[in-house]
């Protein structure tokens, strides 16, 4: 079944958002949600780093791994090749924008770890995805990721203001909201299915 | 077999080729060029930039006081950077104050040499300088205290006042992979600039005292930097002196008092020394002949669980406790203390009770 790009796009982003119905992702989402202008910051390095490692492991498995019969090597090389790919955006970002740099701070290298970019990449290959298809799916994966941690991070600023039990604060109220907007995002579940 | 082989080759071939990639970034994207550090608006630096301040500092010959060699973990290395920073990393805010931040205090290992850089370092750093020696004498003091001597090999002289401290450096060993700094005060007279001694006790787990304990003997080559610490002797005051230490907390008052004897300083001062039972004691030879030879000393070891076999005919309870029954009031005094955070909190409590105003009570606290 092929499914067509923009379909995939619009799923990525809304009916199969990688944190709201994948819920991958989770560390740095809940670590960085604090303030929209670095969340928004983190989001946009999702969105570059999704789409790039999507197109090189997109390449590195169809053209080396499945006609060397090697599938099942695809965890451990896009893990190198995800690794390999954030070093190189942390030292090009450290170089030419500081500022987003001083903004992200350590949560640059997070971005290694993030479960939702290694995710995508799975997906891709689990799914069957042409190229197109995985590069729109990569990029959509990724602006879905931003837009929840962006929304995520503006609900936030709000609740500094609110009374919440002690208990709850920080990660707990924010898992809570998680829920919610999860819930919430079950809404568009009807529109169009990717898996 | 082959599929053995072609996997360990597709592996090794993509790490090889990002390697690469990486490796010309790292020449080519990560190269700042030459950049300036001045010092004190006096001194002038030039190094490559792209390298954390503590390091491109290091590589000088100025050192600057880190435990933890440069990983952000221990909060020493802080320095004042007037301009070239940038601003405040999330991973130094949990060792900055308010205070530091309106100041321009950052952590050095952190802060890498981007842009052309205006520091503030204390002028005594520019004296600090790495040593290598070599252990003279290591014996034990007590069955968890142990005495080193560390005699000078490079040729190299070290003045430092009495009550500073110098940090050793421990080199991987069975069971530590990593070389860590610790800062030891120094037990010397400071006359004695050819050789520092060290008073080191044996933590469970610890990185250097194990390898201190277990694995340093007579004649290994060590090597340490300092001296560093704000504190030591006020040789321009004439008050009485009243000294406070526990255990390895003897190290600087030892200092202060062969100070005291080379320099004739004939100040009224009374030491309280606090340790568990008569086997924790140490020195006792030494502090009687600072007794007899020094104008006015009283050294008053007291004991906080003495066993019934010590037959322990001093005081028992603890350092605060002998405070509370021998110093006299009066506000007249200023004190030494050295040893854990909670023995230097209740002594200083102890002390105000006195009538010593806290900011003639100095001190160095164990971490």
């Amino acid at each position: 079944m092929t499914v067509h790009p923009f379909v995939i796009l619009f799923a990525s982003i809304f009916t199969s958002n990688m944190i709201l119905s994948n819920f991958l992702g989770m560390c740095s989402f809940i670590a960085v949600s604090k303030e929209i202008r670095t969340s928004l910051g983190l989001g946009q390095a999702v969105i570059f780093v999704t789409t790039g490692t999507t197109i090189i492991n997109f390449l590195v498995y169809h053209y080396i791994l499945m006609p060397l019969g090697l599938e099942y090597l695809r965890f451990i090389v896009f893990i190198i090749t995800i690794a390999a790919f954030v070093q190189l955006v942390e030292m090009i970002v450290e170089r030419y924008m500081p500022t987003l740099y001083y903004s992200l701070g350590i949560f640059l290298p997070l971005i290694t770890v993030n479960c939702a970019i290694l995710g995508v990449s799975l997906f891709m290959v689990i799914r069957s995805y042409s190229f197109i298809q995985s590069v729109v799916f990569g990029f959509g994966s990724g602006l879905g990721w931003a837009l929840a941690i962006v929304a995520m991070a503006g609900i936030r600023q709000r609740l500094k203001n609110s009374p919440i039990p002690k208990g709850l604060q920080g990660p707990g109220i924010t898992l809570i909201i998680t829920g919610l907007m999860a819930l919430a995002f079950i809404g568009f579940s009807g529109i169009v299915k990717i898996q | 077999m082959l599929n053995i082989i072609i996997t360990i080759a597709v592996i090794s071939g993509i790490a090889t080729i990002l390697a690469i990639i990486l490796s010309l970034a790292d020449v080519y994207i990560a190269d700042y060029g030459e950049k300036k550090i001045i010092i004190n608006k006096d001194k002038e630096l030039v190094v490559d930039g792209g390298n954390s301040l503590l390091s491109s500092l290091i590589s000088n010959d100025i050192f600057i006081p880190s435990a933890c060699g440069g990983k952000g973990s221990c909060g020493y290395c802080k320095c004042t950077i007037n301009s070239g920073g940038g601003p405040v990393l999330a991973t130094e805010l949990s060792y900055l104050t308010e205070d530091d931040i309106a100041n321009n205090v950052r952590l050095s290992c952190q802060v890498k040499v981007k842009e052309d850089m205006d520091i503030t370092i204390p002028e005594e750093l520019f004296n600090v300088k790495q040593y290598k020696a070599v252990v003279e004498i290591a014996k034990d003091l007590t069955p968890k205290i142990k005495y080193l001597r560390l005699r000078i090999t490079d040729g190299q002289q070290i003045s430092f006042k009495a009550g500073q401290y110098i940090q050793l450096l421990a080199p991987p060993y069975p069971g530590n992979q990593e070389e860590v700094y610790r800062a030891y005060s120094v037990a010397s007279s400071t006359k004695n600039n050819n050789f520092v001694d060290l008073i080191i006790g044996y933590v469970e787990g610890g990185i250097l005292t194990t390898y201190v304990h277990k694995h340093l003997s007579q004649g290994d080559e060590v090597s340490f930097n300092g001296p560093y610490g704000d504190f030591y002797l006020d040789e321009e005051s004439d008050r009485e002196m009243v000294m406070v230490a526990v255990g390895t907390g003897m190290a600087p008052i030892r200092s202060i008092l062969y100070e005291m004897l080379d320099k004739g300083i004939n100040r009224k001062a009374t030491y309280f020394f606090g340790a568990r039972c008569k086997e924790d004691l140490f020195m006792l030879e030494e502090m009687e002949m600072l007794q007899n030879n020094l104008l006015d000393f009283m050294y008053i070891p007291s004991l906080s669980r003495p066993l019934e076999t010590d037959n322990w005919e001093g005081d028992v309870g603890r350092v605060t406790d002998a405070i509370a029954e021998y110093l006299s009031e009066g506000e007249n005094k200023e004190a030494y203390l050295c040893g854990s955070a909670p023995m230097i909190e209740s002594t200083i409590k102890a002390l105000k009770a006195k009538g010593i105003p806290e900011d003639r009570i100095y001190y160095d606290k164990f971490d």
